[in-house]
């Protein structure tokens, strides 16, 4: 799976929505990316590509778009 | 100074005098606003002379305190209580509990360090079901998970120790430094007592624990905050163990316990202690009621609350230590106060 895919994968299996979903999605807006669901995205995404975050981008964490950026400082080229 | 430029100050590092200059302008910034924004705040400061530079924290249980427009909540908290007791009600918006959040992680990293660690959660995971409406608990488990690497909660739903499990955890991570977090009377109840009754050790002296969530209950055990540590010493080997001063209506801005026993207000936050019979300002080493300022509450009107708890402030700038700001203890609940903190309130079903 290339890494893009399984940055998606981890979004869609942690808050069980589509694919269609991604490009706008925000913390907080859905019911399923609360901050539960936060620290199961990061524990999902950490798995996936073997990293860890550190706290300041686990809170950082605001987007999809913005943990693209945020993933690339652990050497994760999507 | 917005949270966000605070943020970029180590949390200790102020002296009374640059303190205060950061602090009040935000204070007063968040009193107008409030004063603006929320019509039962206003009604407390109008119709009381002298008006006075708090509100009851007692205020959160009776009113649902807002200074945002409803579709600007994101997510509600509550206090901890038993079946019929009243508990507070905490709105919060997006940027409130991101500040939270934030601002709970420099002071802790403070403590432990930045980098996360394996962590025990001394809890069970039915605490986070309920995910619209987040316990005290809940919120404290939740925001000190961001430290947490591979996370083991110690008890199953029914407060049962899950032994086997924890001991496998610490063989595979034992050589790194573990966090261990929960609530004061759980941990003494449910890990302490159930390691002693079986007589069973674990090798945890390379781990920090941190605990609140107050120690009535304790005290009503006749157990002191020395014991507790020696007691957890002799079982476990538990060595770096902090205690914190924290309440829902004020979450992230904790107040943490430094390696000499003192409780630390950092830059977010600041203590005063109150006299009952006119509500002057006690002086130092002068035992009195707690008043709690935070710099963060702005969704609710949480920045400066009148507790129900007894303390005294014990110095400023000057503690041991090293670190600066006023520092402090808590001798308990105040006489006729409700019985509730966060562990305080667990009943065994």
């Amino acid at each position: 799976m290339d890494n893009l895919k399984k940055y998606n994968q981890a979004f869609i299996d942690t808050f069980r929505i589509s694919e269609d979903q991604l490009q706008n999605l925000q913390y907080q807006s859905i019911e399923a990316w609360d901050s539960v669901g936060h620290m199961s995205l990061i524990a999902a995404l950490e798995d996936a590509f073997d990293i860890m975050f550190e706290t300041d981008d686990i809170i950082d964490f605001s987007s999809y778009q913005k943990g693209k950026e945020l993933i690339a400082k652990y050497d994760v080229q999507l | 100074m917005e949270i966000e430029d605070m943020l970029k100050i180590s949390p200790y590092s102020l002296d009374k005098e640059s303190k205060q200059k950061i602090l009040s302008e935000r204070l007063n910034y968040l009193e107008k606003f409030h004063y603006e924004h929320c019509k039962e705040f206003r009604a407390v400061k109008d119709n009381l002379t002298p008006s006075p530079d708090f509100i009851p924290v007692r205020l959160f249980k009776e009113f649902d305190l807002k200074s945002v427009p409803d579709n600007e909540i994101i997510k509600l908290m509550t206090s901890s209580g038993t079946t019929g007791q009243s508990v507070s009600r905490i709105f919060l918006d997006r940027s409130t509990a991101l500040n939270q959040q934030k601002v709970m992680s420099k002071i802790v990293a403070d403590f432990t360090g930045a980098s996360r660690m394996p962590m025990i959660i001394l809890d069970c995971p039915a605490v986070l079901k309920k995910r619209e409406l987040l316990t005290a608990r809940g919120a404290g488990i939740l925001g000190f998970s961001i430290f947490g690497t591979k996370k083991i909660y110690a008890f199953d739903d029914d407060m049962n120790l899950k032994l086997d499990d924890l001991k496998e955890f610490i063989n595979e991570f034992g050589e790194h430094k573990i966090l261990l977090f929960g609530f004061t009377f759980m941990i003494w109840q449910y890990f302490y007592k159930t390691l002693k009754n079986l007589n069973t050790r674990l090798n945890l002296n390379n781990a920090v624990l941190i605990h609140g969530g107050g120690w009535k209950k304790l005290a009503s055990e006749s157990v002191s905050a020395d014991e507790f540590k020696k007691s957890l010493n002799e079982i476990c080997g538990l060595v770096n163990i902090h205690d914190y001063y924290g309440m829902i209506e004020q979450t992230g801005s904790i107040f943490m316990q430094c390696e000499h026993g003192n409780l630390h207000a950092s830059i977010f936050s600041d203590i005063k202690t109150r006299r009952p019979n006119d509500f002057s300002e006690c002086n130092f080493n002068e035992r009195g009621i707690i008043q709690v300022i935070s710099a963060l509450p702005v969704s609710y009107p949480g920045h400066s609350l009148l507790t129900e708890d007894e303390g005294e402030i014990l110095g400023e700038d000057d503690c041991p230590c090293g670190r600066l700001g006023k520092y402090f203890k808590v001798h308990g609940r105040l006489k006729g106060a409700e019985l509730r903190g966060c562990s305080d309130t667990y009943e065994r079903r």
